[in-house]
């Protein structure tokens, strides 16, 4: 019988099972930013333990720098600390580091695959949740914490307990104006955010097939969102062509035995699965969050949801308490619901195409008075490619404030914040109380272009009635 | 070296109600900017406890009748969102020993348990008839039997629910795998030597 890609990355690297029933399982490659990795280094120190592989650690900075302040000492003296440590951290260990001086800085699951060290078939662990963007090459990628960060510096295995697999199909063709942001939201409404507790999500069928590699991170990026440590895209023509010539990809004759071997990771056609769940493409509406977590969305079309259509007290607790903290009234339809601030940026939705696909339709157009919006690219390749295309000019004419790489506002620990109750329509991934930095400050989770949506308009909206979205002639 | 193994664990409890509390509810991402753990127990739901003007909300955690509890009862999908080792951390050095909700996000528990945090699931029925029993009386002594997954508080007691692996390496207090891997380090080789990309 055949094997899933999670089975064969699993077996590939399961080094031995421990005492406890858990499994010593190697990870291939391992990504550090300065958050959740200065107490793993204090804790190698204090056992006095090396790094084991530091051929295979990466490190970035990403969530503290600041996105319109390039210049250090930054003003911030915990954030300046924190990047000081990384830099001796990875100097005294031969790690090598993106950093701000290497036009390669950026968010870690933006660096990792622009770099190709993001491959098939590998497994990867990063001290952030939001490693599993990296499953969309066909790697087994998940978050860990600090202990285990120190675990992978020295040792390159942590223990684990082996996941069950779950097939998501997704079939047919995405309306216009429906994106891979569309699709993780619409996957999380239905299975809820802790459906995957316990599962490695597998993305399949046609529409997985035909997206592009940016469009399966965004989905695989927030399978986490939806209680999945792990999900992943089997790679196809479309990785492997993505890959081809980057800085970190194989090259000449061990591309092509590269590529061999990745093929042979995909998920046999005889596979069995744990759990299989199917979904028309043709159902998935432009879908915006409406409460404090990211299962809490509704189609763009679709009322908030009432206290009273919950279906159980614990649903309605939640929903109540949702409402409450966004302020809003239960039963009254999402869209015109008014917005302060506008957020286009993140490991979700922070590269390349999601700054071209707005941009495409921004152009001529002005934020709405009163609206506070800023575009954060992903990375500074990112970001040096948009302003090569001259997107940073047709943001800044609109009104958007463009600024350096990082994570910034969709997790605030540099200066973007909000201020107080500020409502703020976020193509990022976590809607939850107090996420951007106020801690009675509203986030409402959507795709890019109803980001830029919300923007023009200054309220919610359907962002194929604002920029006139249609199928392509002939479809 | 192997750490202290828990086979129970026992203590005042309180009551924090919701689901899907998640990890920037239990330690707010602006309270991260550090590079030690060192005083994180101060801001363990800081912006639950707190207005933004820093003075305190009316909630079970400043309710002084269950001031030194150390046993959290709470809803399902306890600690979803981010990876931060800084939750369970800040759960830890605020003197909390144990985590009673309905169900886990994967990778909370997970660090949680390296740490010797001890997480069990009981069933709404049963939290909420704990949650009650607190409420009647602050001073009851909870009791997380780990090897016999029960939960007591005063005479009567509920079953409880661990991770595979989780139990196991409480009791046998391997709970930090470090040493562990540490062993396996030959085998980690061989595995290393099998792999073309390492």
């Amino acid at each position: 019988m055949g094997q899933s890609l999670f089975e064969k990355v699993w077996n590939a690297h399961a080094v031995r099972p421990l005492s406890n029933g858990q499994t010593q399982l190697l990870i291939g490659t391992h990504l550090i930013h300065e958050v959740t990795s200065p107490q793993a280094f204090g804790m190698l120190r204090d056992k006095g333990l090396p790094v084991k592989y530091p051929e295979r650690t990466f490190a970035t900075v990403d969530h503290i720098v600041p996105t319109n302040e390039a210049v250090e000492p930054y003003s911030d003296p915990l954030a300046q600390g924190m990047i000081e440590e990384l830099r001796k951290n990875c100097a005294d260990n031969n790690i090598k580091f993106f950093d701000t001086n290497t036009g390669r800085q950026g968010i870690v699951h933006i660096v990792g695959p622009e770099q190709g060290i993001t491959q098939p078939g590998t497994t990867i662990a990063c001290g952030d949740s939001h490693t599993s963007t990296h499953g969309a090459f066909g790697a087994i990628a998940f978050g860990i914490g600090t202990s285990q960060v120190r675990d992978v510096l020295a040792t390159q295995t942590i223990a684990l307990n082996k996941l069950k697999v779950r097939r998501i199909n997704v079939d047919g063709e995405l309306g216009p104006g429906v994106y891979a942001k569309d699709v993780i939201l619409h996957i999380i409404r239905l299975l809820g955010t802790q459906g995957g507790t316990g599962f490695a999500y597998e993305y399949a069928g046609s529409t997985f097939d035909r997206m592009t590699m940016e469009e399966r991170m965004t989905v695989c990026n927030m399978s986490i969102e939806g209680g999945a440590r792990v999900g992943y895209v089997n790679p196809d023509e479309t990785t492997f062509e993505y890959l081809k010539g980057r800085p970190y990809s194989p090259q000449g004759a061990d591309w092509d035995a590269a590529v061999e071997r990745w093929k042979a990771f995909a998920s046999d056609p005889d596979c069995t699965y744990d759990d299989v769940v199917s979904i028309n493409a043709a159902d998935i509406e432009p879908t915006v969050t409406w409460g404090i977590t990211p299962g809490q969305g509704v189609g763009i079309n679709e009322n908030i949801p009432a206290v009273e259509d919950g279906a159980t007290q614990s649903e309605r607790d939640s929903i109540a308490e949702a409402l409450e903290h966004m302020q809003f009234d239960g039963g009254v339809p999402v869209k015109g619901t008014k917005i302060d601030v506008a957020f286009l940026g993140s490991c979700t939705n922070g590269r390349l195409s999601d700054l071209q696909e707005v941009a495409r339709y921004l152009e001529g157009r002005k934020v709405a008075d009163g609206v506070k919006a800023i575009v954060v690219p992903g990375s500074q390749v990112v970001a040096q490619i948009a302003k090569e295309l001259g997107l940073d000019k047709i943001y800044t004419e609109a009104g958007f404030e463009w600024r350096g790489a990082g994570c910034s506002m969709c997790l605030a620990m540099n200066p973007d914040k909000l201020i107080g109750d500020q409502l703020c329509a976020s193509s990022s991934n976590r809607n939850f109380k107090g996420r951007q930095g106020s801690p009675t400050g509203r986030t409402m989770l959507m795709s890019p272009l109803m980001v830029a949506a919300a923007a023009v308009t200054g309220e919610v909206s359907d962002a194929r009635e604002v920029f006139g979205v249609a199928a392509p002639a002939g479809v | 070296m192997a750490s202290t193994p828990i086979k129970q664990v026992a203590g005042k409890g309180v009551y924090v109600p919701g689901d899907d509390i998640d990890t920037d509810r239990i330690i707010p991402a602006r309270f991260m900017k550090c590079i030690t753990f060192d005083g994180l127990g101060d801001y363990l739901f800081y912006d639950v406890r707190k207005h933004e003007d820093g003075s305190d909300k009316k909630h079970n955690l400043n309710d002084p009748r269950f001031a030194g509890a150390e046993i959290i009862v709470s809803g399902n999908n306890f600690g979803c969102g981010s990876s931060r080792e800084h939750a369970p951390q800040s759960i830890m050095r605020a003197g909390f020993k144990a985590v009673i909700a309905g169900s886990f996000a994967e990778i909370f528990y997970g660090n949680s348990t390296n740490l010797g945090v001890v997480c069990v699931t009981a069933t709404d029925i049963d939290r909420k008839a704990i949650a009650q029993a607190i409420e009647a009386n602050p001073e009851l002594e909870i009791t997380i039997d780990v090897n016999e997954h029960k939960i007591w508080f005063g005479d009567q007691y509920v079953t409880c629910d661990m991770r595979p692996g989780a139990r196991d390496s409480l009791l046998r207090g391997t709970y930090d795998p470090l040493d562990e891997l540490l062993e396996g380090a030959e085998a980690v080789s061989e595995t290393v030597a099998k792999l073309a990309y390492m």
